[in-house]
């Protein structure tokens, strides 16, 4: 019964393409901010943070940078690990040369050397498309990768081979480092995934959004009304990839502080934010926060209820785990390609005329 | 007979100008097999010109060659008294050629409105960090942009099933939505590519009103090719004939009608 367009009359053609047109998604969008910005900090404990909420936040920021590469403009990539390494390894060079500077700064410039580095390997997209682009991508993931193992100056010649994050406050509060409190490291990434958010559905209403969505549904109508190909398959890289490098560096410098490039941004991440967005739903930004929500908390329930409740041993609810993404994989590219996404707004279509069926 | 090169008025009173588009000894050659054989039209600014022919004749060839997505081996392309050098498509489209395609291509997974609005891409340019924050000149643009599409949207009359997407059209309605895009472009030449194929008649009806009050409101040039010789005649101020890539007839629609080689080319020929 809340849920409700009639009498909620546009008399703007900006009104109209706001981001959320219908009262009462305003009021729900507001209330969720309020919430996880006034309450969520003072309620968050450690295991809330390392478990759940920071590991989400930074997937959805990742996500949403995937998504925009692939559910909007429709280039399939699986370098994502990589350019998150690249975010990572940007961040902590520039964290440890200029060590006077904001590490709000720092995580923003890494989002922009990955823009750079992720729109150089977009460049044979042009020229190739599908699976193929896919492999263009794969072969990104694993040079970067290999580049950050192999080239000792990306960690300042340790001996580990390892990069850690040393200690850097916002207006006081350490955010990285051993002595971060959750709610700092919680607080910091929710500043930036509703940032990124807001900035990518803006980018995706307008004109660059419909830019890609012509190149994803049909390229050749895209190129017949004036849509240059090579400039919007680049800007979908360079934005995308900005995105993926903030969740990069976040990834490193605020929720693991010290990382591995092999472990942490293998080719596993890649596939993990991939099936993020396609669980979530291509082509949408509330379908990353769902998809990457999901697959974060999915382990921890899984875990829950296996190893704690059933006594199952660990190993054997880890494999489960697998099991069930690869299910769940298949059924939403089967049944739901638009995922969680999709299935929400069916059920908001299903509440504008509840309780009558149609 | 009126001398076509020069600026004239039509019996129902249309002004039809100078030349927009002159293609001079066009040839297209795909590997041994030439598609156009040595071709030289012209388009008049204002005029309906169509491209009849039988199957296979290189009617969709040329509209390609037009529209920059051949380039062709010998000839050259005039527009609008420039000789224009070999382009991509999207360059072509910024010198103001949109068109439409034989079997539909819109973009399936966007509404009716976004659809229009990819016709207006050419006229926005706000730059990357406006768009991020939807402010200043990308939120003024898509206001304004807006409202050229609505004038569309309502002359086409879809104002309906504007927030529809697309995929869940009927075939006559998304024929009606892609020339809405074409005409968000504002285009100076309209090229449509089989209009009317696959409508029943009230459709083509439909269709074809909208072909002349795009060409009496807006003045706007179009070149089409289409099968219905009814709608063709009626429809078009000149018409180009067009059998095995080479050009058979060229004129009003009543000389083509009774020109020996294009009955020939449609009715078929005794050799003996």
């Amino acid at each position: 019964m809340l849920y409700r367009e009639a009498g909620d009359f546009k008399t703007s053609y900006q009104e109209d393409s706001q981001t959320f047109p219908i009262a009462f998604d305003r009021y729900r969008y507001w209330a969720v901010l309020a919430f996880a910005f006034l309450v969520v900090p003072f309620v968050i404990n450690d295991y809330w943070a390392n478990a759940i909420l920071v590991p989400f936040l930074i997937y959805a920021i990742a996500a949403i940078g995937l998504n925009i590469l692939t559910g909007y403009c429709g280039q399939v990539s699986l370098g994502t690990g990589g350019f998150m390494a690249v975010g990572a390894y940007a961040c902590y060079k520039l964290m440890t040369s200029f060590p006077d500077v904001s590490i709000v700064i720092h995580i923003i410039l890494s989002g922009g050397i990955t823009a750079a580095v992720g729109a150089a390997f977009g460049l044979p997209s042009l020229r190739i498309k599908g699976f193929y682009l896919a492999v263009a991508t794969l072969a990104a993931q694993f040079f970067l990768v290999w580049l950050f193992n192999k080239v000792s100056w990306f960690y300042n010649y340790s001996a580990s081979g390892q990069i850690n994050a040393p200690e850097r406050t916002v207006f006081g509060v350490p955010v990285t480092g051993p002595n971060t409190e959750a709610w700092a490291q919680y607080l910091i990434c929710l500043v930036f995934v509703t940032v990124c958010a807001i900035i990518a559905r803006n980018l995706t209403r307008g004109s660059l959004g419909r830019t890609w969505m012509s190149i994803r549904d049909m390229d050749i109508a895209a190129e017949i009304i004036g849509v240059n190909p090579l400039k919007a398959k680049l800007t979908a890289f360079a934005v995308s990839s900005f995105f993926i490098g903030i969740a990069g560096a976040l990834f490193f410098a605020v929720y693991l502080g010290a990382v591995e490039v092999g472990e942490a941004f293998g080719i596993q991440k890649s596939f993990l934010v991939l099936f993020m967005i396609i669980i979530g739903g291509l082509g949408s930004i509330f379908g990353s926060f769902a998809g990457a929500a999901f697959l974060v908390v999915l382990p921890v329930v899984l875990k829950l209820i296996g190893v704690d409740l059933l006594g199952w041993p660990t190993d054997l609810v880890a494999h489960f785990q697998l099991v069930i993404v690869g299910a769940l994989i298949m059924f939403f590219l089967i049944k739901e390609p638009h995922g969680l996404a999709q299935l929400w707004r069916l059920a908001k279509e299903k509440l504008r005329l509840w309780p009558f069926p149609y | 007979m009126k001398d076509m090169l020069t600026p004239y008025v039509t019996d129902d009173g249309r002004q039809i100008g100078e030349t927009l588009m002159d293609m001079r000894n066009i040839t297209l050659r795909f590997g041994g097999v030439e598609a156009i054989k040595d071709i030289s039209f012209n388009i008049q600014e204002g005029e309906i010109r169509a491209i009849i022919g039988p199957n296979g004749a290189g009617k969709s060839s040329m509209l390609n060659v037009i529209s920059g997505f051949y380039n062709p081996q010998e000839g050259e392309v005039w527009f609008r008294g420039k000789k224009r050098p070999p382009m991509k498509p999207f360059q072509v489209a910024r010198l103001g050629i949109a068109r439409t395609f034989q079997n539909i291509a819109l973009f399936e997974g966007m509404s009716v409105l976004d659809n229009v609005m990819t016709g207006r891409l050419n006229h926005m340019n706000a730059g990357l960090f406006s768009q991020a924050l939807w402010k200043g000149r990308a939120e003024r643009e898509e206001t304004e942009n807006r409202e050229a599409v609505e004038r569309v949207i309502d002359f086409l009359e879809i104002q309906a099933i504007r927030k529809t997407p697309v995929g869940r059209l009927p075939y006559g309605l998304k024929k009606r939505v892609e020339l809405a895009r074409a005409l968000a472009a504002e285009p100076k030449l309209l090229l449509l590519d089989e209009p009317m194929a696959g409508m029943n008649v009230e459709e083509k009806e439909d269709m074809s009103r909208f072909i002349l009050d795009v060409n009496d409101e807006f003045g706007t040039t179009i070149a089409l090719i289409e099968h219905d010789m009814g709608v063709v005649m009626d429809l078009s101020d000149r018409v180009i004939v067009m059998d095995y890539g080479r050009k058979i007839g060229d004129g009003t629609p009543d000389e083509v009608r009774n020109n020996q080689e294009v009955i020939d080319a449609y009715l078929g020929v005794a050799h003996d």
